[in-house]
This record gives C-alpha cells, sequence and structure tokens, in this order.
C-alpha cells in the first residue's frame, strides 16, 4: 500500500500574527514553524496503517526549502521519504495542482492530509485534489480503516457523524480523533537525516489568486461588568446598538 | 579545532578565552532542536496533566509507566551508545534532554536517577557482560535502577558508610548487610548500584544487585517538602545474595566511582534546574501579564519588571555557561578517543578534567532555579503562596536540588579544593598568574582606558579584573593560611562564589559576543542587555565575597592592600541597569514567556 501525506508548514498556534508591505505580507520574523495540527494526525494515521498493514508513507509539502525542517519532522514520525515541491503555496487551486501532479506520477492508494492548514484555514484542498484526479474526497474525517480495498471513514457532519465507505484510492481531510497524536522518538530523529527528500520543481501558471490586503481583528474591548438584567438590555440596545 | 582541544578544565581563570572556542545555544542544530521539541512535547503531554497524581503517589505504577513511554520514545537511552540499544549523543546533547526534562518536577528526578547515577556506573565501569546485560534493558525502560550510596550516618562523609559484603564460603557469592537512604526510584526499582565495603576495607566497593536476588526489604515512602512524587525510600540489605560477577570495577574502587558518577550528575543537574527556571520565569511572565492592578497588567510596573528581568538575566547566563562547559567536555573526549581511549573511559576522563566547572554549574544552576521559583512566588502574591497557585509545586520542587548530589557547600569547597590540587601537581598554572596579580598590586594603576573600542572591549577588561581579583584573593588566602585554609569554610565559600561568577560572566559575554557576530549588534540587543547586567551581578558578588574574605584572613597594611587591589579590580563602567531591565522585562512581557 502507498500513502500520499501532504502536509503544511504553519505558524505555531501561539505566534504572534503581523503583516508588512502595506498588510499584503505576512511577517515570517521571529515566527516558529510546526505541521499543521490536523495534518499531524494525517501521518499519524498513516503510520498506524503502515504499522498495523504495511505500507509505504510518502511525505509531501509544496514549500520553500525554509520549510524542510517540518518535512524532516515528518520523516522523523516515520514516513519513508518526501517530495518538497518548490514554491510558495500560494492559493488552494495551486497547491491542489502540485499534490495533483505528482499523485498522478505516482499510483498511492490513499492521499491524507488535514482538513484544512491553521494558517489560511481554506479547507479546499482535498476537495480540488480530488476532482483532478477524480476521486473521491472525503473531509473532516475523524475514523479511517481498511478493510479489503475498502476505505470505512466516519465524517463529522453538522449535529452528528457520517458513515461512508469509499473504494482505494480515496483523499481524505483528517482532523482528530483519527489517531493517536505522536512524538517523534530518538530513533526517527536521528534516521530522518538519513532518508531521501526529493525536490521537484512546481506546475502550472502558479496562483489564480492575489492578497489585496490582510486585516487583523479588531482588538477586544474592555468588558464592562453590569449589575443588572435592565442595564444590560439598556447597554445592547443604546450603546452596542445590537436589539 | 586544535585550539579547542587545547583547553583544560579550570583554566578559564588563567586564560583568555575567544568567542570561536566557546558553542552557544543559540548553535543547536535542527537534530538537536527536535530532540528538544520531543522532550518538550513528551513533559507537557505526559507529565504535566499528571503532576498531581504523580505528587499523590497513590498508584505506585505510574512513575514506572511513565518511566516506559519515555523508555519507547528513546529518552532512557540518549547516553548509551548503539551497540548498547541507545543512541549514542553527545554530551551536549545529552545535557539538552537533561535541561528540558528538567521542567517535569518529580518525573525529571525519576528520568534523571534513572539515566544517570543508575545507568552510568554500569556503562562506564562495566565489564562487557554487565553492559550487556544490565545497559541493554536500562536504555529501553525495561529495568529501572537507584543508586544506593547515602547511609543514614553517610552523606557527604559518603566513604564512612557501613555497609558491608561478605564474601560465602564457596566464594561464589557477597553477602550484603546494611542501610541505605533517601533512595531515589527505590520503591520499583529492579536494579540497585550498591555501595559496600568488603570486610574491613578502608572504601567502598561498587555492586550491581537485582531485587530479585531477595534479601532486599524498604520503609515507606519517605515524607518530603518537594518532589513528593519522586519515589524515596530507606532500603535495608539482609544477607542479601550478590553473584561475585555482579561487582563492578575492582575491590575499593566504590568510592571513586561513586565520586566520578556523581560528577558526571551535577552538570547535568545544573543544566535541568535552568530548565525549571525557564519554566517557572515563563509561568511568572504569564502571571504578571494577566493579573490587573490599579487598572494595568502588574508586569508594567517597575518593581515586577525587576524580577522578570532578573530571572532571564540569571538563567541567560547560567545556560551558556552550561553548554560551553559541555563543549569542552566533548571537545576533551573527541580527543581522548583519537588518542586510542576506551569510549567509556574517555567520557569519563573528559568529565573528570572539567569536574571544577561541573561543581560550579550544579551550585550556579540550583541557585538560579531557587531564585526564579522565589521571585515567581513573589510575582504571584497571595496566588504565589497558594497550594493551587502555579508556583507552590515549583518552589518546593527547587529546594532538593542545592541538597543532593552533593549539596551546594561541599561542591564549593570541591571547586576551590580542585582547582588547589591542580596548581599543586603542575597541571594548572595559578601561582604564576597570582604572583603577576601581587605585583600588579604594588605597582602604579595605569588610568583611564586603553582606547580599544571593539565590541564588549570594556566589558572584557572587566572580566580579566574579575579574574584578577579571584587570584588574589586565592593567591592571598592560600599564602596566608596554607594548610589551614581547608578548616576556613567560610572562606573558601567566599572563593567559590568569586570564581563561580566570574566563570559565569565570561560565558555569557562570550556567548553575546559570538551571537553578535553571527547575527549582528541590532538584532541581539536584549542579549546585550542580559550580559551587562550579569556582568554587574558577577562584580556586585566579587565585592562582597572578596571583602569577606580578605577581612577574615588578613591585617593591618596587608589587608589595606588587598582592599585596594579589590577596588582597582572590581571597577566597572555606570550604566542604568533599571533601563535595561526594563528592557528585558517589556520584551518578556510582549513574548508572555522566557523568550530566549
Amino acid at each position: 500500500m502507498k500513502i500520499l501525506v501532504c502536509i503544511t508548514h504553519v505558524p505555531d498556534t501561539t505566534s504572534k500574527i503581523s503583516f508588512t508591505d502595506n498588510d499584503t505580507q505576512f511577517d515570517k520574523t521571529g515566527v516558529q514553524y510546526i505541521i499543521g495540527p490536523y495534518d499531524d494526525y494525517a501521518i499519524a494515521r498513516a503510520m498506524e496503517l503502515k504499522e498495523g498493514m504495511g505500507a509505504e508513507v510518502t511525505v509531501l509539502n509544496v514549500g520553500l526549502a525554509e520549510t524542510e525542517p517540518t518535512i524532516r519532522k515528518a520523516l522523523a514520525l516515520g514516513a519513508d521519504d518526501a517530495i518538497r515541491v518548490n514554491a510558495e503555496p500560494e492559493d488552494a487551486l495551486f497547491v491542489a495542482q502540485q499534490i495533483a501532479a505528482v499523485a498522478k506520477e505516482n499510483a498511492y492508494d490513499m492521499i491524507l492530509m488535514g482538513r484544512e492548514s491553521i494558517d489560511f484555514n481554506g479547507g479546499q484542498v482535498h476537495a480540488m485534489v480530488g476532482e483532478m484526479l477524480n476521486l473521491p474526497s472525503v473531509s473532516p474525517v475523524m475514523k479511517l480503516d481498511i478493510e479489503g480495498n475498502t476505505a470505512k471513514m466516519t465524517k463529522e457532519i453538522e449535529g452528528g457523524k457520517e458513515y461512508v465507505a469509499v473504494d482505494m484510492p480515496f483523499v481524505a481531510g483528517c482532523q482528530e480523533p483519527i489517531a493517536e497524536w505522536r512524538i517523534p522518538n530518538m530513533r526517527g530523529i536521528m534516521t530522518a537525516r538519513s532518508k531521501p527528500l526529493n525536490v521537484i520543481e512546481p506546475v502550472g501558471d502558479g496562483a489564480g489568486t492575489t492578497v489585496q490586503k490582510f486585516a487583523l481583528p479588531p482588538a477586544k474591548g474592555a468588558v464592562k461588568i453590569v449589575d443588572s438584567v435592565d442595564e444590560l438590555v439598556d447597554l445592547l440596545k443604546n450603546e452596542a446598538k445590537v436589539l | 579545532m586544535e585550539n579547542k582541544k587545547a583547553i583544560k578544565g579550570g583554566e578559564f581563570l588563567i586564560r583568555e578565552t575567544t568567542p570561536e572556542e566557546i558553542f552557544i545555544p543559540e548553535e543547536w542544530n535542527e537534530e538537536q532542536k527536535m530532540i528538544a521539541q520531543t522532550c518538550h512535547d513528551f513533559i507537557d503531554t505526559e507529565v504535566f496533566p499528571r503532576l498531581d497524581e504523580i505528587d499523590s503517589q497513590k498508584d505506585p505504577e505510574l512513575m514506572p509507566r511513565l518511566l516506559d513511554k519515555a523508555g519507547e520514545l528513546g529518552l532512557l537511552g540518549t547516553s548509551v551508545p548503539e551497540a548498547l540499544g541507545g543512541f549514542g549523543m553527545n554530551f551536549n546533547t545529552t545535557m539538552l534532554v537533561s535541561e528540558v526534562t528538567g521542567k517535569g518536577h518529580s518525573f525529571a528526578v525519576a528520568l534523571s536517577a534513572h539515566t544517570g547515577i543508575g545507568t552510568l556506573p554500569i556503562l562506564y565501569y562495566g565489564n562487557e557482560e554487565q553492559k550487556k546485560k544490565y545497559v541493554t534493558k536500562l536504555a529501553t525502560g525495561e529495568w529501572k535502577a537507584a543508586y544506593c550510596l547515602t547511609e543514614p550516618d553517610a552523606g557527604s562523609d559518603a566513604n564512612s558508610g557501613k555497609t558491608k559484603a561478605t564474601l560465602t564460603e564457596d566464594g561464589k557469592h557477597y553477602l550484603i548487610n546494611g542501610q541505605k537512604m533517601w533512595i531515589t526510584n527505590g520503591g520499583f526499582a529492579d536494579v540497585f548500584i550498591v555501595f559496600a565495603k568488603i570486610d574491613d576495607d578502608k572504601n567502598l566497593t561498587a555492586f550491581i544487585v537485582e531485587k530479585a536476588f531477595g534479601g532486599i526489604t524498604m520503609n515507606e515512602e519517605e515524607k518530603k517538602m518537594g518532589i513528593k512524587g519522586s519515589s524515596t525510600r530507606q532500603i535495608f540489605f539482609n544477607d542479601c545474595k550478590v553473584p561475585v560477577e555482579n561487582m563492578l570495577s575492582e575491590r575499593g574502587n566504590g568510592f571513586k566511582i561513586a565520586v566520578n558518577i556523581l560528577n558526571v550528575g551535577r552538570i547535568k543537574l545544573g543544566a535541568a534546574a535552568i530548565g525549571g527556571a525557564k519554566a517557572a520565569a515563563t509561568a511568572a511572565v504569564k502571571y504578571a501579564n494577566e493579573r490587573k492592578q490599579f487598572g494595568k497588567s502588574i508586569s508594567e510596573f517597575g518593581a515586577i519588571k525587576h524580577k522578570l528581568a532578573e530571572m532571564a538575566v540569571k538563567i541567560y547566563a547560567s545556560e551558556g555557561a552550561h553548554y560551553r562547559a559541555g563543549q569542552n567536555i566533548d571537545d576533551a573526549y573527541d580527543a581522548f578517543v583519537a588518542d586510542g581511549m576506551d569510549p567509556a573511559q574517555a567520557r569519563l576522563k573528559s568529565l573528570e578534567e572539567f569536574a571544577i566547572e561541573c561543581a560550579i554549574l550544579k551550585v550556579h544552576g540550583s541557585e538560579v532555579l531557587d531564585y526564579v521559583v522565589d521571585e515567581a512566588v513573589q510575582v504571584g502574591g497571595g496566588m504565589g503562596f497558594s497550594a493551587d497557585g502555579p508556583f507552590d509545586r515549583a518552589y518546593r520542587d527547587a529546594r532538593i536540588n542545592r541538597i543532593f548530589e552533593g549539596t551546594n557547600e561541599i561542591n564549593r569547597m570541591l571547586t576551590i579544593d580542585m582547582l588547589l590540587k591542580r596548581a599543586m601537581k603542575g597541571h594548572l598554572d595559578i601561582l604564576g598568574p597570582a604572583q603577576a596579580v601581587a605585583k600588579e598590586l604594588v605597582a602604579i594603576p595605569s588610568f583611564g582606558d586603553d582606547g580599544d573600542d571593539t565590541f564588549f572591549a570594556k566589558e572584557k577588561k572587566v572580566l580579566q579584573n574579575l579574574k584578577k581579583a579571584g587570584l588574589m584573593v586565592a593567591g592571598g588566602a592560600v599564602q596566608k593560611l596554607m594548610e589551614k585554609l581547608g578548616d576556613e569554610q567560610e572562606i573558601l565559600m567566599n572563593l567559590a562564589d568569586m570564581l563561580a561568577e566570574g566563570y559565569v560572566a565570561e560565558s555569557v559575554i562570550l556567548r553575546v559576543e559570538k551571537l553578535v557576530k553571527m547575527r549582528g549588534e541590532e538584532a541581539c540587543k536584549m542579549e546585550i542587555d542580559l550580559a551587562r547586567v550579569f556582568l554587574h551581578h558577577a562584580v556586585d558578588v566579587a565585592v562582597k565575597a572578596g571583602r569577606e574574605a580578605i577581612y577574615a584572613f588578613a591585617e593591618g597594611d596587608e589587608q589595606r592592600l588587598m582592599l585596594m587591589g579589590l577596588k582597582r579590580f572590581t571597577k566597572i563602567e555606570p550604566m542604568n541597569l533599571k533601563a535595561a531591565r526594563r528592557r528585558i522585562a517589556d520584551y518578556m512581557a510582549e513574548k508572555n514567556a522566557y523568550p530566549f
């Protein structure tokens, strides 16, 4: 079985976010990067499948050389090899095109990734990749089991769960509790640097969208403690003007 | 590289070190950072959610289970060579593991006792069979280890232990009889390193004792001020039958083993304390940002800024000194191995070479931690004192670090004792420089600066003078008191303080000098502040300790001359320390953590 796990290289959840160039560029200075937390679950499930039934796991990232430490962390978690598509992941369409191009060259039985990245939170790439490859795409997947040639998945839907079955190959956007989150062990870390990390150039014409401007959410105002419901209603009516 | 290898232990006092010769934590490579991250993740996810449960000791299986999990990640085998199932990491990397896991409270103690004093005696002194049989299992955590040296009447005076080992008539076993105290991991250990005297020997002999050998009983868990989750037992050996092949090294070699193994543990204990201090400082910053009084966060008040900044200054300086010494140890190890020495032997030799630095850093790291947790409680105010607050456990758990693995008093005395012994053996030329300083004392002092305006030139002059102050006071004390100096423990403490703060100050100045070369001055403003504030602190310590020592051993003209010399050698250009601390504290508040 061959599994492709697509990972994002995203700012640590505690990072302070700011922008430069008239709020059109994300300011990377001093930012710590991690594997996207949802992608982490996709890797963990791939590793469980590898341990349980044997699989060859490749990780893929669309990013410049600066993402290699993040990719090597995925290798430390147990992936066998890695591909870096040497380009800035400018939008979902562009990233999906890169993944689809790699997938066309290699017969993967499944393509796993996080349900969404935690930087732009587009949540579109898995659907686009499915479309481009003409494969079923399921997300957000909380449980994934393989029986013969069929993948049985539990998907989170509004107010409940949906149980789906698809034939391999397929695409899935993962989230917890699909697998037990993993910490790279010493052996994994020490073997990561000797695993292949292939760098390839991107395909296509680049991003379809351009960012005109980023804006931070407005700063939280001071909290006002009110003594009575009447006062609250009055404030909501006359000060906040929401009633 | 040649130059690096030539650095000798204790030599910092008489040798000018260049920034290129030292390793700084900003140079950790990607792999080392990943190892550190794994340690953080492990402590954050497996240990921190269970701190109360660990400290309650209600489930005696919890700690060994956590050690098993650490073993699965490979954290128990970092120092163990690959051939024995470990990862054969260099010393500095294993110290990084100690540092990061050091925030793990009682778990950190269990981990370091197992991997350090539990495993290393066999790794360094065991024969091939012993290593294969025990170290492989200890490296994975299949077996847990404890170290039994201390007895009710033999603490700091370890060689006075009364535990006996007697050969059985058939010559196949030793029967061990005696009582050991304060045995970390005692409650669940499978293997004990036991020190006992064979017949009426003067010196101890070490044995590898399996719990399964029988004849071992223990008291209930000790009730302690801190590290309440760490298993600490009193252990009784009653005709415990140990096969003769389980003697470690040779008969009578036990005290040497005990001393050398404690020496390895010392610097790592300092590093673990620094890890704990970073976590406590971060908790203090977060609390200071959250807590509002008089309409603003208390991190905006000068008195609190002072505390936060001082925490960072001390942590940053001490951290750098640890890894500077760690690199020296690694370089010495590489040189010994290149000369054909057996790796285990080389590891011990390299640590022995830097035993002075190891003792200094045990003291320094543990006292920085105590300073930080104390001030963290203060930042917390009422919440600092609350047992439900974030600082109570840190405060209590920190305290043991000044006591175990050789009290800080013993280590201070060792620092000076080792230095003087090396001088007397001719390994370290302290006499020459000390005489030169004595001459300088009576010569006309040079006024004004020498016009050197290179980066940190003035700070380096201060360092050079601090060393002179140390040499002057130590030289004076030795000359005056001769062999009686050993009985003047108070003066030894003064000398050790001057030496330690001087070493750490030099380390932080060199660290920041190297960092500036790597990143440019503009990017290192905070670090430059940290280094300068620490240097002032080191000068203050030298003034106070030096004066006390001089008052104690010198009189009349000699005293006056030395006090004048001390004044001259502790001169430092004024700087606005308050403003520097505010800059540091504001940066910490902005980052909401210990950020360096």
